[in-house]
């Protein structure tokens, strides 16, 4: 992608989060409290980060992958179940992938 | 994790009763969860360069998207060879949510005139809402808002830079850790929403693994990205209905 095309993506991504801020502050408060529309809303962000975690983890260019990522995402779900802070758990997994890198070549 | 999942209002200490202490209280929590949040900016910067923006892009998107989730997400599918629709669509559909925390301000913030809900808006995020919602009376709201907004802002686009640069140095073992570090990022915002206690927790475990499986399953055959966008809307349509029977 050219650098051209990445400045687009930044400032036309961030131009629209900006817009749906100012819109919740803006709107009449009914529209957006719309049981259906709030139904949505707390579930999109769990698909999301579902298939976000699922992407990053076990696919490459397409394809699915095992590497060590899945070591440090299995690494991050433990940390996260003894409820270590964030940066713990990061450090945590960044840990055990580069570990696997060693060991594994 | 600027604007990351979890529920507002949740990891806010309680504020004694009286003014003066509470309203010193409703400081230090607010700066102490800005510097914390903060220092993530740091996984972002580097993330953001590992997935082909230079430093400049980075820290171009905590300037002016600031809201965590959406930034990471953005990357994340662009650094999988996605494309710019999927890559603008993953961050918008995570940034709907700051929409309804804007409502919710609304009536505490009553931003006077267009430039000042213009600012205000800016900062409208998971930890801003958490705190100004969690706050005793509205006038210490307020100031949570801001205190919380200005130093997540200041130290997550600082951390952004200090990550983005540094990224640059890291040579194929610290690459590895950093590939291992973003599933695991994004794994630690989705995890408060499936703890044993969160509002709904089965459902959204239900949606969060339906949302992977339905990753996993497209990634042959679809554009990089498009299979994150393409997983939620499957949930979405799939889910509806038995979502509104368990909330019944």
């Amino acid at each position: 992608m050219s650098t051209g095309t990445l400045w687009t993506v930044v400032l036309v991504g961030a131009a629209g989060c900006y817009l749906l801020k100012y819109a919740g502050l803006s709107v009449p408060a009914a529209w957006v409290q719309h049981p259906a529309v709030v139904r949505v809303v707390d579930f999109v962000p769990a698909a999301l980060l579902g298939a976000l975690v699922a992407v990053q983890a076990a696919t490459s260019d397409g394809a699915l992958v095992v590497d060590g990522r899945l070591v440090g995402l299995a690494v991050a779900a433990l940390a996260l179940a003894l409820r270590a802070p964030f940066i713990v758990v990061l450090v945590l997994a960044g840990a055990a992938g580069a570990l696997v890198h060693v060991v594994g070549g | 994790m600027v604007g990351v999942g979890g529920d507002p209002g949740r990891r806010i200490t309680r504020v004694p009763g009286v003014p003066r202490s509470a309203r010193s209280a409703t400081l230090r929590d607010a700066v102490g969860l800005g510097v914390a949040v903060g220092l993530y900016g740091v996984a972002f910067g580097a993330a953001a360069v590992g997935a082909g923006l230079d430093p400049w892009q980075a820290l171009a998107m905590s300037l002016l998207m600031f809201t965590g989730a959406s930034q990471f997400a953005l990357v994340g599918v662009l650094g999988a060879g996605g494309g710019a629709l999927a890559a603008i669509g993953s961050a918008l559909l995570l940034g709907t949510r700051n929409t309804v925390y804007g409502v919710r301000l609304a009536p505490m913030l009553a931003p006077r005139g267009r430039l000042r809900r213009a600012g205000a808006a800016h900062w409208v995020i998971d930890e801003t809402t958490a705190m100004a919602v969690a706050a005793p009376d509205r006038e210490l709201g307020r100031l949570a808002f801001w205190v919380t907004g200005a130093t997540i802002y200041l130290g997550w686009n600082a951390t952004t830079l200090v990550g983005a640069l540094g990224a640059g140095a890291l040579g194929a073992m610290a690459q590895a850790a950093l590939d291992s570090v973003v599933p695991a990022a994004f794994l630690a915002l989705l995890w408060p929403r499936l703890r044993r206690g969160a509002p709904e927790a089965g459902v959204q475990r239900r949606v969060a693994l339906g949302g992977a499986v339905v990753a996993l399953a497209l990634t042959p055959f679809v554009p990089a990205g498009v299979q994150v966008v393409l997983a939620v809307v499957a949930v979405a349509l799939a889910g509806r209905p038995r979502t509104r029977e368990v909330a019944g």
